[in-house]
C-alpha cells in the first residue's frame, strides 16, 4: 500500500474558528477520502457554512489544520484552494449577474482548459443540468432555482476533485429535486462531495455517511438510517416527524 | 437521465439586439471605421485652429478612456486617473528637457505613472482595502500631488536640467521627433494624427483584451469578488493590471497633453480635472469604451462655446449637466442613444414583437443584487464570448 | 370564504420589460384564510408575490385589500395598509442586530419594542440568543426565521411568503408551520404562500393552487398533497 492510498483527500485536525465572540467551529476533526460523498447536517447556526468557508479560504482558523491531499490549506488566500482542486456552490448563490448562463460556466472553465476546450467543456456542462437553453440569459434574471442550476454547473465545470454543495436543493421543486441528486450520484463517480442539506428524503437518496455539527462540533456521525433514529439528532433538529 | 425535467418558462430573458451589437466584434469594427475615417479626413476639412482644437479633444478622450476602462469594466472607480495624466505630463517635460531626444521621455511617461499605480494599487489591492477607501486614497493622492508640485516654484526644485516651475508651470516643452532625429519634431498635423491614432490603437487594445480571458476575469471582479476567487483567479492581481493599465493609458494622454500646449502646470492634478473625467465617463456611458469618447468631446466642446461668452459660468453648466444627466438620463448618451436607435428602427420595420429580447430598461428582479442602474453597465460591459458566432 | 374579501386579485398581469409572466390572475382571499402557491422555478411565483407588494407594477388588472384598490399603490403604501412580505434571499439588514432588524419591523405600529417583541420571541425562541450580534452574522437559517420574525413583527393582516423554510432545519419547519397555523386561526391572519416544501404547504395552507406559466391553474385536493406523484402531475412534469 503506497502512501498515495492512504493520504485522505481532505482531512481537518482540531479544526477551530472563533469570531465575535462565537466559537463557530469547535475542535473539528473531519475526514474525506476520494470521490467519497458526505452529508452534513445539522441545526441552523451549527457551523456548516462557516466550516465550507474554512475549507475554501474565505475564513481563517483560529487553531488546527486543513489537510487537503497531504498539504495545510488552513488560512490560504481565497483563490488558492479552489486552485488546488476545491470547488463550492455557496449556500447563496454566487454568480456573474450582469454575466451570461454562458459567461459565468465559461469562466469557470477556462481556468484550466484552453480556449477552444472551454467552449466544449461549457457546452458539455450546461447540457448535463438541462440549463443550455439558457445559455445566453442574464443570470441575474433568472429564477432563484435556476440560480442554483447554473451554479451547479459552475462548479462542475471548474472539474475539481473536492466538490461543496452548501444546500442544492434549496428552492427546487421535488423533480428537480430529484433530478439533483441523480446528478450528484453521476458526479460521484469521479469527485468527492460534501453536501449540506436539510432535505432527509434527499439526503437518503445520495449518502451512505452522514455527519452532524451542533454548535460548531461533530455530534454524531454514520449511516442516514443510524443518524436519523438517533434521539439526540431528532431532538435538536429533525423535530418530532418522522422524516 | 430518468427524471425528466419539467417544462420550462416559455420566456428566456436574453439581453436585446443593442446588448448583442456592443459586445460583438462589429461594434469594435464600427468605432474602427469611424476612427479611422475622421484620422484621415478632418486634417483636410478643418483649418490648422480646429485641428489643435480636435487634438486636444482626442487626447482628453484618450484620459477619459482609461477612466471608462478602469471604472466601467474593472469596477474601480478611481479618483486618480488626473494624478496619472499629470505625472505623464511632467515626466515627458522633465525628461525631454533632459536628454533631448523625445523617445525615451515618451516612454517614460507612460513607465512612470504606470510604476507608482504599481505601488498605489498594490498597497490597495493586496491590502484589500474596501472600494471606499480606493477613492479617498486616489483622490487624496491627486490632492498631494498638486499640493506638492504646486510649490516647487523656487530655481532649486530642479531635476536634471528641468526647474519644476511650481504654480508656473513647465513652458516650452520640446515636442515630440522622429526617434533618432531631433530635428525632426512634429507639427499641428502630426498631433492629430498621434492623439487620434493613439485613441483607436488604445480602444482596440482594450476591446481585444476584454474579448479574451484576462479581460474577462478583470469583468468578473466587478461583478462578483468572491466568486472570481473561488474559481481559482486571484482578483488582487486582475484589479492591479487593470489599474496599472489605465495609468499608463492617462500617462500616454498626459505625454501627448503636454506636447499639444507645449506647457504643463500643477492644474493638472487639481480636483476640477479629476471630477471633469468622472463626468465626462458618466455622460457618456459608464460600461462602455465609446461612451467616455463621446461624453469627453461633447462636454470639452460645450465649454468651448460657453467659454467664448462671459454670461455663464461653465463650471455651473457642467454640473447642471451632470444633474440632469444622473436625474434624467443614467445611462449616458451612447447607450440611450443606442436604445433609441433600436426602437426607431423597431418602429421601422413595423413593430414586430421579439418576445424573446429584454428591454434595457426592465425592471430586474432584485435577490441579493445592486441597483438597477448597476445591473445594466455591468450587461453592457462584457463581450459574450457566445455571440461570435452570431456578429 | 368568510366575509368580505381581505384580497381580491383580477386579471392581473406583470413581467420583465418585454417579457411577460403572469397572465390573467385572478384570486380571492377572506380573513383568516390561507392560500398556497406551488409551483416550479420560472413560473411566476416570486413574480406573483413581487407584484402583490408591488415591487413589481402591475401591467394590467387590478389588485383590491380589504376593499380598497392598491393597484397602483408604492410598497411601503401597502406594507403600512398591513401586507407583510417575507422574500426570498431574506434581506436582513446585515450591519443591524437582529433586535434592530426586529424593531424596524415594528415601527409603523408605534408600539414598544420590549413589550411587543416579548410575545413574539416566544414563538421565535431560537433568536432569543441571538438579539445582540449584527444580522449578517447569523447563519442563512437564522436569518430566514429572523426574516420571518420582522415580517409578523409589524402585526400584518395579510402575510406574503416566499419559500419561508428554505434553509431552515427539519424541526423548526415544524415550529413554524404551527406558529403560523395558531395565527391564522387564532388572529385570522391572511397567508398568500409560496413553497416547495409539501407538507410544509399542506400544514399551513387551506387551499394549494399550481402556478404554470404564469397562470394559475388547477386546486389540489388536500388528500393528494402527500403523494409527490400526483402533485407532479399537476404541477407539469410530464406536460
Amino acid at each position: 500500500m503506497t502512501t498515495q492510498q492512504l493520504t485522505p483527500l481532505l482531512e481537518t485536525r482540531d479544526l477551530n474558528v472563533r469570531f465575535g465572540g462565537v466559537h463557530a467551529t469547535r475542535d473539528v476533526n473531519f475526514t474525506l477520502a476520494e470521490a467519497e460523498l458526505r452529508c452534513v447536517i445539522g441545526p441552523n447556526g451549527a457551523g456548516k457554512s462557516t466550516f465550507f468557508k474554512l475549507l475554501t479560504g474565505q475564513v481563517r482558523p483560529t487553531s488546527g489544520q486543513i489537510l487537503f491531499r497531504g498539504k495545510d490549506i488552513a488560512g490560504m488566500q481565497p483563490h488558492e484552494p479552489a486552485r488546488l482542486g476545491i470547488g463550492i456552490k455557496t449556500q447563496v448563490p454566487s454568480l456573474f449577474n450582469g454575466l451570461s448562463v454562458w459567461e459565468n460556466v465559461w469562466l469557470a472553465a477556462r481556468r484550466t482548459n484552453t480556449s477552444t476546450q472551454s467552449e466544449r467543456v461549457t457546452r458539455e456542462v450546461l447540457e448535463r443540468v438541462g440549463m443550455i437553453a439558457y445559455r445566453d440569459a442574464l443570470v441575474g434574471l433568472l429564477a432563484h432555482g435556476q440560480r442554483q442550476w447554473v451554479e451547479l454547473a459552475v462548479v462542475i465545470a471548474a472539474d475539481p476533485p473536492l466538490i461543496l454543495l452548501d444546500e442544492p436543493a434549496a428552492g427546487m421543486s421535488d423533480a428537480e429535486v430529484a433530478r439533483t441528486a441523480e446528478l450528484i450520484l453521476e458526479i460521484n463517480r469521479r469527485h468527492a462531495l460534501v453536501v449540506v442539506e436539510h432535505d432527509m428524503s434527499f439526503i437518503r437518496k445520495i449518502a451512505k455517511t452522514v455527519t452532524v455539527l451542533h454548535q460548531g462540533a461533530v455530534i454524531r456521525e454514520g449511516t442516514p438510517e443510524r443518524i436519523m433514529s438517533d434521539p439526540l439528532v431528532q431532538q435538536i433538529y429533525l423535530g418530532k416527524k418522522p422524516h | 437521465m430518468s427524471t425528466p425535467l419539467p417544462d420550462r418558462h416559455a420566456s428566456i430573458p436574453v439581453p436585446g439586439a443593442l446588448e448583442r451589437f456592443a459586445h460583438s466584434w462589429k461594434s469594435a469594427a464600427l468605432t474602427l471605421a469611424v476612427g479611422v475615417v475622421l484620422l484621415v479626413a478632418l486634417p483636410f476639412a478643418l483649418d490648422d485652429f480646429a485641428l489643435v482644437q480636435a487634438t486636444v479633444y482626442a487626447v482628453m478622450a484618450l484620459l477619459a478612456v482609461s477612466l471608462g476602462f478602469v471604472w466601467g469594466f474593472g469596477g474601480i472607480l478611481c479618483f486618480g486617473q488626473s494624478a496619472f495624466f499629470g505625472l505623464g505630463a511632467y515626466t515627458y517635460a522633465i525628461a525631454v528637457t533632459n536628454l533631448g531626444d523625445s523617445t525615451v521621455p515618451l516612454l517614460l511617461s507612460i513607465v512612470l505613472p504606470a510604476a507608482f499605480a504599481a505601488v498605489l494599487g498594490y498597497l490597495i489591492f493586496y491590502g484589500r482595502l474596501s472600494d471606499v477607501y480606493m477613492g479617498v486614497i486616489t483622490l487624496t493622492v491627486t490632492l498631494i500631488l498638486f499640493n506638492v508640485v504646486n510649490s516647487t516654484a523656487g530655481p532649486e526644485w530642479t531635476i536634471g536640467k528641468a526647474p519644476l516651475g511650481g504654480f508656473n508651470g513647465i513652458p516650452n516643452i520640446a515636442p515630440l521627433n522622429m526617434p533618432g532625429n531631433v530635428d525632426d519634431v512634429i507639427g499641428p498635423r502630426g498631433m492629430f494624427e498621434l492623439s487620434v491614432g493613439a485613441l483607436l490603437a488604445v480602444y482596440l487594445l482594450l476591446r481585444a483584451l476584454l474579448a479574451v480571458k484576462l479581460g474577462r476575469v478583470i469583468v468578473a471582479c466587478k461583478e462578483n469578488e468572491q466568486r472570481v476567487a473561488l474559481l481559482g483567479y486571484d482578483s488582487r492581481a486582475h484589479k492591479l493590471f487593470a489599474f496599472v493599465l489605465a495609468a499608463a493609458i492617462a500617462g500616454l494622454a498626459g505625454c501627448l497633453f503636454a506636447n499639444w500646449g507645449a506647457f504643463t502646470s500643477p492644474t493638472i492634478f487639481g480636483l476640477a480635472q479629476s471630477a471633469q473625467i468622472i463626468i465626462w465617463v458618466i455622460v457618456g456611458g459608464l460600461g462602455t469604451l465609446v461612451g467616455p469618447i463621446v461624453g469627453c468631446v461633447a462636454i470639452q466642446w460645450l465649454t468651448t462655446q460657453i467659454g467664448t461668452q462671459q454670461a455663464i459660468n461653465s463650471n455651473l453648466v457642467l454640473g447642471a449637466i451632470l444633474v440632469v444627466f444622473v436625474l434624467m438620463v443614467p445611462k449616458g448618451i451612447v447607450p440611450s442613444a443606442g436604445q433609441l436607435g433600436v426602437r426607431m428602427l423597431k418602429a421601422l420595420r413595423g413593430g414586430r414583437r421579439d418576445v424573446a429580447a429584454v428591454s434595457t430598461q426592465a425592471a430586474v428582479p432584485r435577490t441579493r443584487s445592486a441597483a438597477p442602474a448597476a445591473d445594466h453597465e455591468a450587461s453592457h460591459s462584457a463581450p459574450n464570448a457566445s455571440h461570435e458566432e452570431t456578429a | 370564504m368568510q366575509g368580505i374579501a381581505m384580497l381580491e386579485v383580477n386579471g392581473l398581469c406583470a413581467g420583465y420589460g418585454s417579457i411577460p409572466v403572469l397572465y390573467d390572475i385572478s384570486l380571492a382571499l377572506g380573513s383568516g384564510e390561507s392560500l398556497g402557491i406551488l409551483g416550479h422555478n420560472g413560473m411566476g411565483k416570486t413574480t406573483l408575490l413581487r407584484t402583490l407588494i408591488g415591487a413589481l407594477p402591475a401591467t394590467a388588472g387590478s389588485i383590491r385589500f380589504k376593499g380598497e384598490d392598491i393597484t397602483r399603490a408604492a410598497p411601503h403604501a401597502r406594507a403600512r395598509r398591513g401586507i407583510a412580505y417575507v422574500p426570498q434571499g431574506r434581506e436582513i439588514f446585515p450591519a443591524l442586530s437582529a433586535y434592530d432588524n426586529l424593531r424596524l419591523g415594528l415601527v409603523k405600529t408605534g408600539r414598544k419594542p420590549d413589550e411587543a417583541l416579548g410575545a413574539l420571541l416566544d414563538d421565535f425562541p431560537r433568536l432569543k440568543p441571538l438579539l445582540e450580534r449584527p444580522g449578517g452574522s447569523l447563519s442563512g437559517g437564522e436569518q430566514q426565521l429572523l426574516a420571518l420574525a420582522r415580517a409578523l413583527a409589524g402585526d400584518p393582516v395579510l402575510l406574503l411568503l416566499d419559500e419561508p423554510t428554505e434553509g431552515i432545519q427539519p424541526s423548526i419547519i415544524e415550529e413554524i408551520a404551527e406558529t403560523l397555523a395558531a395565527l391564522r386561526d387564532k388572529q385570522g391572519l391572511t397567508i398568500v404562500l409560496v413553497e416547495q416544501n409539501l407538507d410544509f404547504i399542506a400544514a399551513v395552507s387551506q387551499r394549494v393552487l399550481v402556478i404554470r406559466r404564469g397562470q394559475l391553474g388547477d386546486e389540489i385536493p388536500r388528500e393528494h398533497l402527500s403523494n409527490i406523484d400526483i402533485v407532479s402531475q399537476y404541477t407539469g412534469v410530464h406536460a
